[in-house]
């Protein structure tokens, strides 16, 4: 076992990191004994079972398993989902487990610890939360949000702290040992509104967003308040009641807005500092997401460090930095960000609710009193509606969006304590606070009752309140283009009248941020295609180079998509076996093959490109290659470091290029007045005619292939029968197809075994479209060409062929069968009868 | 002290004219002065002495809309060489916020007065009707600020927003129709859902604020 040993300080050191996570589930209760298994190592084992090795992490991921398992479990019905939030049932699933678990051994074996909460599973949720702020929404309502996060914190911990100590001393809760400034403690701790809670009901109510900024803004903000006020409580009780004087109280106001714009301070600069290292980081595209991470974490743990606001700092290291690191970063990297950073908050915020339910199940820290229970709950609830009210006539006066009695409602209502107040009520000294059973059950208490009952009963008050909701809408360039322009006119308004107000602020800094930030802070190609206008404008486009795909898919032909205007293309046969458009569920072996045998194909096709415009040429390509690459990407490459090349960039600019001209093209054609469908439908006979012309070329540029011209003529003269009639003529025609293909791809003679072992038609042999109908349940009709393989092409039954095959082995099947209706149903079968 | 009487008068009736309160008249009528350089009027050149203005990319759309007879409520097309103190509240009330006592019928209206505005800005040969051409006109201008954007990209995002207008207004066209522009309804129609009146307004304070003229 010496190589243990070579092995034990990385593993140790890696222990050591799963182990500072592993306070969180630790399993006190499965203590095994190392050193009796180093003692009896005799000899060699082949199999050691050593769960004490790994059993840190082992039950870390179980727990991480169980709470996403669950997560699945929630939402496999709709119904529940839709009526309780999920916070709630995580919580109710935590006590289920927490019982499981308390039953087992009788020991509260796993608990939500405050470091594993604010070191691993807040700052991804509030990460998320700030990198994906609105930030114009945000800012501004900013006053607003400060206003109730501030003011709105200090009255709810001040009113809620007085209130019950008031009542403490009127002898209603009995005898406790609690002073003044226990009350005042807690009430800090138990004011603040909650992100993690808030955002997880919030999410799924969706009122209008200026409500929900607000209310969310504050959750945020109002760290900085409960840090410092529970900072301050905390040493004013470890001090004792009678020695703090006036001076702690100013140091106490002091440190409130060090610790605030500290936060904020240690939050932007590192923002800076993060889109300044993205600018850099195209050549290692694999890691640039990971800088958003890290950097960001940074943020947080600098803050924490310098006893700052963390929340704050990773807070505007997130709205700081999103403009510049999403301009910065690769589409790919992006993407990978947006995921990860939603798999992290989610997954946290499922960890949390869940622990939250099961840290619940340990008589040890219960401690039971009804009325200060019940009074905490009331004094909150109470003391938060006033507050409310109060700041908003305050706020309406100088607000132009007014909020009206049911915001007033929704807002005080969402008002969810969460696992910040828990964290925070854990880390108390039980020796210094004599009560802290009593402060963490009550705050359990809290907790589940505004994230249960409030969680609940919120959905149906602001369907009965009727409340604005949300509405989401398409991006629309001229509602950008006119917000646009609204902004400079405002601006410029205020610049006319000489007010200093929100756009003149807006525009002075949207002008600093564009000669000086973003120069220092943004690639320089990022500076090009960073403006807002041309990202809708670039959305649009690509939406509707999908819809013109997506048409084309369903016609059978890219050909349509091409400009009017340029008459000498050819059609663009989508159902051209290229492997891009395999589809995704053949095996890869199969796809192998097919596109070995492309490769002939392509260069058929090259070939017949060659005469053709080059411009179409990209538009295909483009087209095609951006809408299937998720199918591309199955290379048989691997490199860590490399991952997909500058092309799409390329790409996208193509079709933007392109799909840009196109509008450009259409919007001539409207105002020429051609209706669209008429012109589409007249595109669609031109591609037709196209087809027909074009149907001799590849055979008269392959003179070599002169099978062709015979089984051309062959099919020719079969078509003219009445193929319906004469069952024994499909199995004749169908190897005849093979044969045809066969000769395209590989020239060989015709002979049908070597047809049916063309690889090309191994997709075809898919057994889902085998089993979607079996030859010997229609055999008559397996043969029909379709009525518009007759109508449409007539005179080239051998481009016919030559598609139909193709079209089975791509995607579209499903497509085809809707668009044509049972008719095209002989095609789908058509591989079968090869093996007949 | 027959002037100091007049002048009240005069402002009692401004007040009622633009709705703006008898500070912030009086407020206006500083930077008024402070603009045109104690003159009665305002002509153009007067606002190439608002330094913030520079950077505006549509600035001279913006100073053409003060001098547009249209939004003065003085005729149909044309523009004024120069404005009075009047005719500065004129279009400095299209920018007043929405007053809360205001029943649904007058917060219509007052939507549909901000967007005349807007709309006549686009509009700027006064024919009713925004063409391709205007419109792209004021696209270019507006991304004008944006040095990497070429001029071909914004003329087709106007052409695209033209597109866009189109298929909002119209709909499906018919064979042989054509559409020549955006008119005001159609305009109406664009900013249907949005909810202007609380966008389009200015904060008109009753304090002095920092003098920005040179």
């Amino acid at each position: 076992m010496s190589w243990r040993g070579t092995l034990g300080p990385g593993w140790r050191l890696l222990l050591a990191l799963l182990l500072a996570l592993g306070e969180l589930p630790q399993a006190r209760g499965v203590e095994e004994d190392p050193v009796v298994e180093h003692d009896k190592n005799q000899g060699f084992h082949v199999v050691t079972f050593k769960w004490h090795h790994v059993q840190d992490p082992y039950i870390i991921t179980l727990w991480i398993l169980v709470a996403s398992v669950a997560k699945i479990g929630f939402h496999l019905s709709h119904k529940v989902t839709s009526v309780v939030p999920e916070s709630a049932l995580l919580i109710v699933l935590g006590l289920v487990l927490g019982g499981i678990v308390w039953a087992a051994d009788h020991i509260a074996s796993f608990t939500l610890t405050p470091t594993v909460f604010f070191f691993y599973l807040l700052p991804p949720i509030v990460l998320d939360a700030g990198y994906f702020m609105p930030n114009r929404l945000f800012f501004s309502n900013l006053g607003t949000i400060l206003l109730y996060a501030v003011i709105g914190t200090v009255w709810n911990a001040a009113t809620t702290g007085l209130s019950l100590y008031g009542v403490f001393l009127s002898g209603l809760m009995g005898n406790l040992e609690i002073g003044l400034l226990d009350f005042l403690l807690f009430g800090s701790l138990i004011a603040a509104v909650d992100p993690v809670a808030v955002l997880a009901v919030f999410e799924e109510v969706h009122v209008n967003e200026v409500l929900f900024i607000i209310v969310f803004g504050e959750s945020l903000l109002n760290d900085a308040v409960t840090v410092v006020l529970y900072n301050v409580f905390e040493s004013f009780v470890n001090l004792g009641g009678d020695k703090v004087t006036g001076v702690d109280c100013l140091k106490g106001i002091v440190s409130f807005f060090v610790v605030s714009l500290g936060g904020t301070l240690v939050g932007v600069l590192y923002a800076f500092l993060l889109s300044f290292v993205t600018r850099f980081t195209k050549h290692v595209r694999t890691i640039e997401p990971g800088f958003v991470f890290v950097i960001s974490y940074l943020s947080y743990l600098t803050s924490e460090m310098l006893s700052l606001s963390a929340i704050l700092a990773i807070t505007f290291c997130g709205i700081c930095c999103q403009k510049y690191v999403k301009a910065n970063i690769s589409e790919q990297s992006s993407t990978t960000v947006r995921y990860t950073m939603k798999m992290l908050a989610s997954g946290a915020e499922t960890i949390i609710f869940m622990f939250l339910g099961i840290s619940a199940v340990d008589p040890q820290i219960w401690r039971w009193n009804t009325a200060f229970v019940l009074l905490t709950l009331v004094f909150i609830s109470v003391y938060r509606a006033i507050g409310v009210v109060l700041q908003t006539w305050i706020l309406n006066r100088y607000r132009m969006v007014q909020l009206e009695i049911i915001d007033q409602v929704v807002m005080s209502y969402g008002g969810l304590r969460g696992a910040v107040a828990f964290a925070l009520v854990v880390l108390l000294d039980e020796d210094k606070v004599k009560e802290k059973k009593l402060f963490v059950s009550t705050t359990i208490i809290v907790i589940y009752f505004t994230v249960i009952f409030q969680g609940l009963t919120i959905k149906p008050l602001v369907q009965w309140l009727k409340v604005k909701r949300s509405e989401h809408r398409e991006p629309k360039l001229n509602e950008k283009l006119h917000g646009r322009a609204f902004d400079h006119i405002l601006s410029a308004i205020e610049d006319i009248s000489g007010q200093i107000g929100h756009n003149y602020l807006r525009d002075k800094w949207s002008n600093f941020d564009r000669r000086f930030l973003s120069k220092i802070l943004m690639r320089r190609s990022a500076q090009k295609s960073r403006d807002r206008i041309l990202n809708v404008f670039h959305e649009l486009n690509l939406k509707d180079a999908i819809s013109y795909v997506a048409e084309g898919e369903r016609r059978g032909s890219l050909a349509f998509i091409r400009s009017p205007s340029t008459d000498n293309v050819v059609n663009v046969d989508f159902s051209t076996p290229r492997p891009s458009t395999v589809e995704a569920s053949v095996s890869y072996l199969l796809r192998e093959n097919v596109s070995a045998v492309c490769l002939d194909m392509q260069s058929l096709e090259q070939r017949r490109r060659s005469i053709r415009d080059t411009e179409d040429m990209v538009t295909h390509h483009t087209l095609q290659q951006y809408l299937y690459k998720p199918r591309q990407e199955y290379k048989h490459l691997y490199s860590r470091h490399e991952l997909t090349p500058e092309e799409d960039e390329k790409q996208d600019k193509e079709i933007f290029h392109r799909t840009m001209r196109k509008r450009l093209e259409s919007f001539k054609s409207t105002k020429l007045g051609i209706n669209q469908n008429k012109k589409a439908a007249k595109l669609y006979k031109r591609e037709r005619a196209q087809k027909r012309r074009n149907s001799s070329i590849p055979n008269g540029k392959l003179p070599m292939e002169s099978p062709i011209h015979n089984f051309t003529i062959k099919e020719k003269d079969l078509e003219l029968s009445d193929p319906e009639e004469t069952p024994n003529y499909d199995a004749e025609e169908m190897s005849g197809g093979i044969e045809f293909l066969a000769n395209v791809t590989r020239d060989t003679a015709t002979d049908s075994p070597s047809g049916i072992d063309n690889p090309v038609f191994s997709p075809d042999e898919d057994p889902s479209i085998l089993s979607r109908v079996p030859p010997w349940q229609s055999p008559g009709e397996t043969v029909v060409p379709s009525q518009r393989a007759r109508v449409q092409i007539p005179q080239s039954p051998g481009n016919f062929h030559r598609l139909a095959p193709f079209r089975l082995s791509n995607k579209s099947v499903d497509s085809f069968l809707m668009a044509e209706g049972p008719k095209e149903q002989p095609h789908t079968t058509l591989p079968e009868s090869t093996h007949m | 002290m027959g002037a100091a009487h007049s002048a009240s008068e005069e402002v009692r009736e401004l007040v009622g004219k633009t709705g703006f309160s008898s500070d912030q008249i009086e407020q206006l009528h500083r930077r008024f002065k402070q603009l045109s350089g104690d003159q009665p009027t305002i002509r153009k050149e007067n606002f190439n002495n608002v330094p913030d203005l520079e950077l505006n990319p549509i600035r001279s759309k913006i100073v053409r809309a003060f001098f547009d007879n249209r939004n003065l409520r003085k005729g149909p097309s044309g523009l004024a060489d120069e404005i009075s103190f009047e005719d500065f509240l004129t279009i400095m009330a299209y920018f007043r916020p929405i007053d809360i006592a205001m029943d649904e019928e007058q917060v219509q209206l007052c939507r549909k007065e901000k967007l005349r505005f807007l709309f006549h800005m686009y509009d700027s040969d006064s024919d009713g009707r925004i063409t391709l051409e205007e419109y792209r006109n004021v696209v270019e201008e507006l991304l004008s600020g944006n040095p990497h954007i070429e001029k071909e990209s914004a003329r087709s995002i106007a052409d695209g927003a033209m597109m866009e207008a189109a298929s909002v207004c119209v709909g499906q066209m018919e064979p042989d129709q054509v559409y020549e522009g955006i008119t005001f309804d159609d305009f109406l129609k664009i900013w249907q859902g949005i909810d202007i009146e609380t966008k389009m307004h200015v904060r008109f304070l009753n304090m002095e604020t920092m003098a920005l003229c040179h």
